[in-house]
């Protein structure tokens, strides 16, 4: 069946239909990652958003039961260049086709990926709309009208507050659309982890006497909660702190940085950052469309820890007084490299060395 | 850290001849890093033996050294040079193997020479096995269960302990030589005594098998400030089993989650790490199928072939990069040259697939054993770039010039089931062409799976080609269907053939059709950034990136896979041919398919196309750029036989017209154009039947040379003595007596020469005669040669230059080409001419200095000889003497008669230059590995006809004080002479008094065998046991008495006279 993608500028791209019967509209973004592409439609930071893959070659191990981010995926439609008729791992339990079928995400393939990346690249990101029926103008005075609600954060988040038992160190995860990575890596950290919902306040917070806070990524512009900053003022006073992509937003906004809208963000897990203390490079996972602004950074307030070499993104901040500190990229990766996994060894570090001061205060 | 300021002059040691295992990719590595290293304002010295290389170009390096690489020749050159530091990782095995040997002999501590990139002790530890073993249990890394013997007894205890199947690993072999699997104990007795001996360290490991695993390999980077990165991932086709150069390779790896992936990356920059390379490493891992288990296979401590191909594959420029970093830059101050804006610090994040296919040597080679295992034998390989796996394979085997060019095969289609079976169970070269067979005979993919181990995921890429053939079979001329199986890679050839239409009929529905390719650049980013690399594949999508520039271009055909016949000396005039298009003002365009080569880098080129070399895929491209014209003169038979192709296109055949081409090419033609002018050449007949070639070959008398028209290489050449061996050689080369008439010529006895001639249609310029020193009958590429000519009258001289300018003025030769003559009774004969570059053209241009390529490029774009400064006729000869000798890789093909015959075998050359002929022969034999002691002994296998020839040879040899063994017939014969003999028995010869003939060259008991046994080449002759024994044992063998005497020219030149008073 054929499929059509139309963008916001009126380029129309005629594909192949898969996954879900249905359509949609949403931002059209890329990512350049080479594996993982159950991880990143199932990462819900792609809330709301149309994800293009740059491989050309995807479904090629199908969907396995180990390698979800999210258990109900909220990205809103799936484009690639080609899916693989066979798919082959021992630990697939799905075809990626009707995976998305049954979380109802439609795909278009058979397009132009690397054409619909470069449009993206030099106009920025844009809205689009996966339709079943040929577009016309019409189609796209409808998109163009559309508003998308990218941010919408109370769309991922969890409604009610949940565990995720362990018996070491007592942690709260603010849940802003969070990847089963992070739950996986505190998990194996032995962590007693409680995923609180994204309007979770310092007050509720601090009742559950954590020893630890984690803030977790998730879709839009940290400007869109802004409760969600007030919360970490109050946190971070008091807990040793974490914070990743919206949750490293988030933690700057909190402490006075602005951020801003991106041309066409970070989505890939190529990108160096540098460690600037150390000189240390690691290549890292990323997903964001919006950054902090390295000249709103307060330095008696925060420190930049992180950049990344090529563009010099903000990608790591340290809190001058407080036990905290957040990057940009996801340490817990999934998809992506490994490299910078040892931060949460550093964050359970924050944790013990304040245990360690209580007890001997 | 910034660059290092305390060095100034470094030495690069290259990786000498072409051999199986080490192929061209040390040529574009090596000229990568000189380059690099200049450019950061170091003096470079290179060294290397091998004078068919871009590398050993004087603009590569400041100083170049065409020596052999040993530790003598090397030492010397260190005492005269004093070079700082010296960079041993990107020569191959040979250039690390030299650079530890020199570093054991002490001339690096007594020089104060430093060694630069990767420390010798991380590279030892990386190449011993039990080092590695250790360090892989230091590590927590798995290895398969494996020991370190010395002795086949050792082997079959310990494969009694963990069990069969187990792999045999012969410790510091080239490409696995000697290697292989073993299910049975006599299987693993058999391998372990042979890789024992061929092993330096007498140590061979025994590993148990994971035969069936996923083999995945990581081209990772380090740098001194402990940065690493993964540039490239591949994944083999074939499981673990095959050889990684004998497999079918995909990058990125396509059957991976991220979770297998990343963990496998962590491993590979864990053991990079802990090894503190500095440079470029590649690591193999393989990784069960079933089951997170993995194990590590081994780690290269430097560049290699897959890292040029991972630098092909992602734009990624890994030597370059590697040379940059072993003078103390780190990857995050390096550029990235292809973006021009980041860091050399990225993982490249590609949007296409690459197909990598072996090229193997079994088309000439033709008894060749064709099972593929531990042990490589592709001679090159050919890579193709696509945007679905479908595209990339189709594209990559048509780049291969064999016989098949899709997927469909006559051979396969004759099998039986039985036969088909066992094919897909014992893997050959020609798998995948069964592969596809078997899924149009109903196989399906578990059945075919379970045969091969094959992931279902590469085996239903084959699949779907097959069934999207039938679905073009029942659907002809069908626009939807055509534009499908575009998408998919589909030629226009294999498109045509399944329609039964022509294939311009084909090409003229799709163009009316807008179905046409897009060209895609190749940006190491997956377009996230913008970049203006100049490297382009093509795809049936919809965006071009390929934009023509406004300047007037010029496309230059390049010479695709290296294979037996065609080597690397082409790719070095492809390369030079495009500095002169450059230099005379126009855009230079390459194409070509072969990722090891300097070629294909693209900063050589305004633009290079990656892709296969057939009519249509260049016609895409030219329809595209609008050359100004395409020349062909410089790729080798690859590019000369498309010439027609494009002409009847209506493309512009720059240089020698089609029509001339094809005077020099056809045989009547040609007879033609030798009769009108008055020059002499062998008898010769043409035809097309069995009962015509008899005839023919009757009339002219025997013995005759026989040859199909339009051979490359001497492919399915022979000389016959009788009708019965003429019977035996048409039985063997029916196919090319269909496609192509048979050439029937009298053998003439003498001197063969050949001169590589410029000309621009009046004056005609010989750089130099190259003499040949076997007789006619050895091919020439097979031959030794020296420059200037050392037996040749100035009459002969004479004659030579006269038919070389009539014959190049007369076939209206514009550019260059090439003319064997014979020597026969003091008169010069034509033998062929090659209107094209041939493979002496590096040489010759390095000895005489003059930049042939460049030359006569600059002559096909309109110069005249005088315009360029160049009188017409011979060049002056230089004051040096200059050798070239062949190199072979007999050692790695089993079953490959080492006999020379008019059947090119070589695979590279290495040159010898000094003040004397007969010191510039012995550094010749040196380069090529035939060192020979002070004293020694030599081992005598002569054919009954030439006893008396060999009398003077033995004489000689006894002189210089090597004790001669012979078989019965001839100790008895040379003993009557008056020489002093041990006879030793020939093989089945059950003599108790003497010792037998292959126990002492199994005890390595002789230095030199001299066999001119039978050209026939039974493989259970005597005379081909002999050979075969000698190369498996590493003895220097010689096959024709010519060599034997120049050998004995070299070798005595170098001892003292002990003459009686």
């Amino acid at each position: 069946m054929k499929r059509y993608l139309v963008l916001e500028d009126g380029t129309v791209f005629t594909g192949e239909a898969f996954g879900a019967v249905g359509e949609c509209t949403g931002e059209v973004v890329f990512n350049t990652g080479m594996t993982g592409y159950q991880e990143s439609v199932t990462d819900q930071s792609y809330a709301n958003q149309i994800l293009t893959f740059t491989n050309p070659l995807i479904g090629n191990y199908g969907v396995n039961l180990d390698d979800y981010e999210s258990i109900e995926p909220s990205c809103c439609g799936v484009v690639c260049r080609e899916l693989a008729r066979v798919s082959s791992s021992w630990r697939k339990q799905d075809t990626f086709d009707h995976f998305l079928k049954q979380m109802d995400i439609p795909g278009i393939k058979g397009i132009d990926t690397r054409m619909l990346t470069k449009i993206i690249r030099s106009h920025g990101t844009m809205k689009g709309r996966i339709t079943n029926v040929a577009p016309d103008k019409h189609t796209l005075d409808q998109l163009k009208a559309t508003v998308i609600n990218v941010g919408i954060i109370e769309q991922v988040t969890t409604s009610k507050p949940y565990p995720n038992p362990g018996s070491k160190r007592n942690v709260v995860l603010v849940d802003y659309g969070l990847k089963h990575s992070m739950l996986r890596e505190l998990g194996k950290r032995g962590c007693n982890t409680i995923v609180l919902p994204a309007t979770a306040t310092a007050e509720e917070i601090l009742r559950l006497n954590p020893d630890g806070v984690l803030l977790s990524n998730g879709p839009g512009d940290p400007e869109d909660i802004p409760a969600a900053a007030a919360m970490v003022r109050e946190v971070e006073k008091h807990i040793p702190l974490m914070g990743i992509c919206m949750g490293h937003q988030v933690f700057a906004l909190a402490n006075g940085a602005k951020t801003f809208k991106m041309k066409f963000g970070h989505r890939g897990f190529n990108h160096p950052v540098r460690e600037i203390a150390t000189g240390r490079i690691m290549f890292t996972s990323q997903n964001h469309g919006y950054a902090v602004d390295p000249d709103s950074v307060d330095p008696d307030e925060l420190i930049i820890t992180h950049q990344e070499i090529n563009d010099h993104t903000v990608e790591g901040l340290r809190h001058r007084k407080y036990p905290a500190f957040s990057v940009q990229f996801h340490p817990d990766a999934a998809p992506g490299p490994h490299d910078a996994v040892d931060l949460f060894d550093d964050f359970m570090q924050l944790i013990d060395e304040r245990k360690e001061a209580h007890r001997n205060a | 850290m910034p660059k290092r300021t305390d060095i100034h002059k470094i030495m690069v040691i290259g990786s000498g001849p072409i051999i199986i295992g080490q192929a061209a990719e040390f040529d574009y590595s090596g000229t990568q890093a000189c380059m690099a290293l200049r450019e950061e304002g170091y003096e470079v010295v290179l060294v290397n033996s091998n004078p068919a290389t871009i590398m050993t170009d004087t603009e590569i390096a400041d100083k170049v050294y065409i020596e052999p690489l040993t530790v003598d020749s090397v030492s010397r050159i260190l005492r005269q040079e004093y070079p700082d530091a010296l960079l041993p990782t990107i020569g191959g095995q040979i250039g690390l193997n030299l650079a530890v040997a020199l570093h054991d002999s002490g001339i690096l501590d007594e020089l104060g020479i430093e060694l630069l990139g990767t420390k010798l002790d991380a590279i030892d530890q990386a190449e011993d096995r039990e080092r590695f073993k250790q360090l892989m249990k230091d590590l927590d890394e798995p290895v398969p269960p494996s020991k370190t013997v010395n002795t086949v007894e050792e082997a079959t205890d310990f494969a009694a302990e963990i069990g069969y199947p187990v792999i045999v690993r012969p410790a510091f072999t080239m490409g696995g030589t000697g290697g292989g699997m073993c299910d049975t104990k006599e299987e693993l007795e058999e391998i372990v005594a042979n890789g024992l001996d061929l092993s330096p360290a007498t140590q061979c490991l025994i590993e148990k098998s994971i035969k069936g695993y996923k083999e995945i390999e990581f081209e990772v980077m380090r740098d001194s400030a402990n940065n690493a990165m993964v540039v490239c991932s591949m994944e083999n086709f074939d499981p673990v089993g095959i050889h990684t150069g004998d497999s079918i390779v995909m990058a990125p790896t396509q059957t991976l989650t991220d979770r297998e992936y990343q963990m496998l990356r962590d491993c590979a920059l864990k053991l990079i790490r802990a090894l503190k390379i500095e440079g470029g490493c590649n690591v193999q891992l393989a990784i069960d199928p079933n089951s997170f288990n993995y194990s590590v296979i081994e780690v290269n401590p430097r560049v290699s072939r897959s890292s040029a191909l991972a630098s092909k594959a992602t734009g990624y420029p890994i030597a370059k990069m590697a040379a940059k970093i072993a003078v103390g830059l780190t990857l995050d101050e390096i550029i990235n040259p292809v973006t021009g804006t980041t860091y050399a610090e990225f993982e490249p994040a590609l949007d296409y697939v690459v197909a990598k296919i072996p090229r193997w040597p079994f088309d000439k080679f033709t008894k060749a054993d064709r099972n593929l295992g531990t042990q490589m034998k592709a001679t090159g390989e050919v890579m193709a770039i696509g945007r679905n796996v479908e595209e990339a394979l189709q594209k990559a085997v048509r780049s291969l010039e064999i016989d098949e060019k899709d997927l469909i095969s006559q051979a396969a289609q004759d099998a039986t089931d039985d036969q088909l079976e066992a094919k897909l169970v014992h893997p050959q070269d020609d798998r995948l062409f069964y592969l596809a067979e078997a899924f149009r005979r109903g196989y399906t993919l578990e059945e075919v799976h379970e045969f091969t181990k094959i992931s279902p995921y590469f085996l239903d890429i084959v699949k779907h080609i097959t069934e999207l053939e039938q679905e073009l079979a029942a659907n002809r001329r069908d626009v939807d269907v055509l534009r499908r199986v575009k998408y998919y890679g589909f030629s226009d050839y294999t498109i045509a053939r399944l329609w039964d239409v022509e294939e311009d009929d084909v090409r003229k529905l799709r163009i009316d059709n807008q179905i046409t390719p897009v060209y895609k650049m190749v940006d190491t980013c997956a377009a996230e950034f913008e970049s203006h690399t100049p490297y382009f594949y093509s795809a049936y999508d919809q965006e071009n990136e390929s934009i023509r520039s406004k300047k007037e271009s010029v496309m230059v055909i390049g010479s695709g896979p290296i294979r037996i016949g065609q080597g690397v000396e082409f790719d070095y005039a492809t390369v030079h041919a495009v500095k002169a298009i450059q230099d005379a003002g126009y855009e230079a365009i390459i194409m070509n398919s072969n990722p090891e080569t300097v070629s294909t880098d693209f900063s050589v080129s305004d633009k290079l196309y990656f892709e296969p070399l057939t009519l249509e895929d260049v016609l895409n491209v030219v329809d595209l750029e609008q050359p100004k014209g395409v020349i062909v003169q410089f790729g080798g038979q690859t590019a000369i036989n498309l010439a027609a192709g494009l002409e009847a296109h209506g493309v512009k055949v720059l240089g020698t017209t089609v029509k001339d081409l094809d005077r020099a090419e056809d045989r009547e033609l040609f007879d033609e154009v030798i009769n009108d002018l008055g020059l002499k050449q062998p008898v010769g007949k043409t035809a097309t039947t069995q009962e015509a070639v008899l005839k023919c070959a009757r009339e002219i008398g025997y013995p005759v040379l026989v040859r199909p028209s339009y051979v490359l290489g001497g492919k399915a050449m022979a000389i016959v003595n009788d009708e019965e061996e003429l019977l035996a050689y048409l039985k063997d080369n029916a196919t090319a007596a269909i496609d192509h008439p048979i050439l029937i010529d009298a053998y003439l006895e003498g001197r063969e020469c050949e001169v590589d001639a410029i000309c621009d249609g009046t004056d005609v310029l010989l750089p130099g005669i190259m003499e040949h020193i076997e007789h006619a009958g050895v091919h020439s590429g097979d031959s030794m040669a020296v420059y200037p000519p050392q037996t040749f009258s100035q009459d002969i001289k004479d004659q030579i230059v006269a038919a070389t300018k009539k014959l190049a003025v007369a076939l209206k030769c514009i550019g260059i080409m090439n003319i064997q003559f014979i020597v026969h009774n003091n008169q010069v004969y034509v033998l062929e001419v090659n209107p094209r570059a041939s493979r002496t053209v590096p040489f010759l241009s390095k000895i005489t200095g003059i930049k042939m390529t460049q030359v006569a490029t600059k002559v096909i774009l309109g110069a005249t000889l005088k315009d360029l400064g160049y009188e017409s006729g011979l060049f002056p000869k230089s004051d040096r003497v200059n050798v070239k000798a062949p190199v072979f890789s007999f050692s790695k093909l089993a079953d490959v008669d080492s006999y020379l015959g008019p059947e090119m075998k070589s695979t590279g050359e290495v040159m010898g230059s000094d003040k004397t002929f007969e010191k510039a022969l012995y550094k010749a034999f040196v380069g090529a590995k035939m060192e020979l002691p002070e004293a020694g002994r030599v081992l005598l296998t002569i054919d009954e006809r030439d006893k008396e020839a060999v009398l003077p040879l033995a004489k000689r040899f006894s002189r210089i004080g090597y004790r001669i063994f012979a078989t019965k017939g001839t100790a008895h014969f040379l003993e009557n002479n008056g020489l002093h003999v041990t006879q030793v028995n020939k093989i089945g010869e059950d003599d108790q008094e003497h010792q037998g003939i292959l126990s002492m060259l199994q005890r390595n008991a002789v230095q030199l065998v001299i066999n001119t046994m039978g050209d026939d080449q039974d493989v259970a002759s005597d005379g081909f046991v002999i050979r075969q024994t000698a190369i498996e044992h590493n003895i220097p063998l010689v096959t024709s008495l010519n060599t034997a005497d120049a050998l004995l020219k070299a070798l005595e030149n170098r001892s003292f006279a002990t003459d009686a008073l």
